[in-house]
C-alpha cells in the first residue's frame, strides 16, 4: 500500500478542524449539523485508517456501529430542527431563546 | 509516498466539507456534504474496506442526504440563504481552527505514526460480520434499540399536533 498512515490522520485532522470552526461560527441550525457531520467522519476515517495499518477488524466494526448511531442522530436533529422552526419560524440558534437556561 | 488519487480524493473531500459550511444556499451546501461524505466513501475504499465504504454510500450519501434535502426545502425560502455572520466571531472561529490543526498536527508528527507503513493483506469483512455476532452482540442489540428508539423519538417530535390540524381544517 502507497499510502501512509500519517496522510489519513492529516485529512481526518483537517476535517475535525473544519467541523469545530463551523460549530463555532456558524449560527444557523442545519449548518451545526453539517459541522457534526464533518466531525463525525473524520472520526470514522481515523477509525478505518487504524484498522487498516494494524490491521484489525474492531476498527471497521465501530465505524460501522458510528455510522448507524449518526443516522439516528440526524433523524432526532431534523425532526428538533421541524419543530423549532415551527415555533420560531426561524432556523437561527440565537432566536432559540426558551431554550437558554 | 501519496499517490495521486488519494491526493485527488483528499482535496474533495476538504473543499466539499468548506463550501458546505460556507456556500451561501442551503440547497448547495447539502450537496456539498453530498460531495464530502462520497469523498470519505473513497477513503474507505483505498484503505480496502470495501464493506465500510458501501454502508457509508448506503446511509449517508443515500439516505441522510436525502433528508437533509428534504429538510431544507420544507424551510422558508428567505431563511435558507446564508445569513452573514459577525466577522469577529468568524476570525475567532478561524483562529480556534488554525489552533487546533497546528496544535493535533505538531503532536502527530512528533509521535511514532509517522513511520508506520503496512504490507500486510486487508482485514476480511467475513472477520466483521464474525465480531458482529459473537464478541459485540450486545452493542449490536443495544444499536438496534437506539436506531428504533430514535426513529420513534423523531416521527414523535415531528408530528402535528391535533389541535395544530384542527384549526388548519376550519380554516
Amino acid at each position: 500500500m502507497s499510502n501512509e498512515l500519517i496522510d489519513f490522520v492529516i485529512v481526518s485532522i483537517a476535517l475535525l478542524a473544519i467541523g469545530i470552526y463551523g460549530l463555532s461560527v456558524k449560527r444557523n441550525f442545519i449548518r451545526m449539523l453539517f459541522a457534526v457531520e464533518i466531525v463525525i467522519n473524520a472520526a470514522n476515517l481515523n477509525l478505518v485508517a487504524f484498522a487498516r495499518f494494524l490491521p484489525h477488524s474492531g476498527g471497521q466494526t465501530f465505524a460501522l456501529f458510528s455510522i448507524a448511531i449518526a443516522a439516528a442522530e440526524v433523524a432526532v436533529g431534523l425532526a428538533l430542527i421541524i419543530v423549532a422552526y415551527r415555533m420560531y419560524k426561524n432556523i437561527d440558534v440565537a432566536d432559540f431563546r426558551s431554550l437558554k437556561g | 509516498m501519496v499517490d495521486t488519487l488519494f491526493l485527488g480524493v483528499a482535496v474533495l473531500t476538504i473543499v466539499s466539507a468548506i463550501a458546505a459550511l460556507e456556500m451561501r444556499s442551503l440547497v448547495y451546501s447539502g450537496i456539498a456534504l453530498m460531495g464530502m461524505l462520497g469523498g470519505i466513501a473513497g477513503f474507505f475504499l483505498l484503505l480496502d474496506s470495501p464493506f465500510v465504504a458501501l454502508f457509508q454510500i448506503a446511509v449517508y450519501v443515500g439516505s441522510i442526504a436525502v433528508l437533509i434535502l428534504f429538510t431544507i426545502m420544507l424551510v422558508k425560502s428567505e431563511l435558507i440563504f446564508h445569513k452573514k455572520e459577525d466577522t469577529k466571531r468568524r476570525y475567532a472561529g478561524i483562529g480556534l481552527m488554525l489552533i487546533v490543526m497546528i496544535a493535533m498536527a505538531s503532536v502527530i508528527f512528533n509521535s511514532g505514526l509517522s513511520s508506520i507503513t503496512t504490507d500486510e493483506p486487508p482485514v476480511d469483512y467475513k472477520e466483521i460480520g464474525k465480531d458482529f455476532l459473537t464478541y459485540y452482540w450486545p452493542a449490536l442489540i443495544a444499536m438496534a434499540l437506539v436506531l428504533s428508539g430514535s426513529v420513534i423519538g423523531a416521527m414523535t417530535l415531528a408530528r402535528r399536533h391535533d389541535g395544530v390540524e384542527n384549526e388548519q381544517r376550519t380554516d
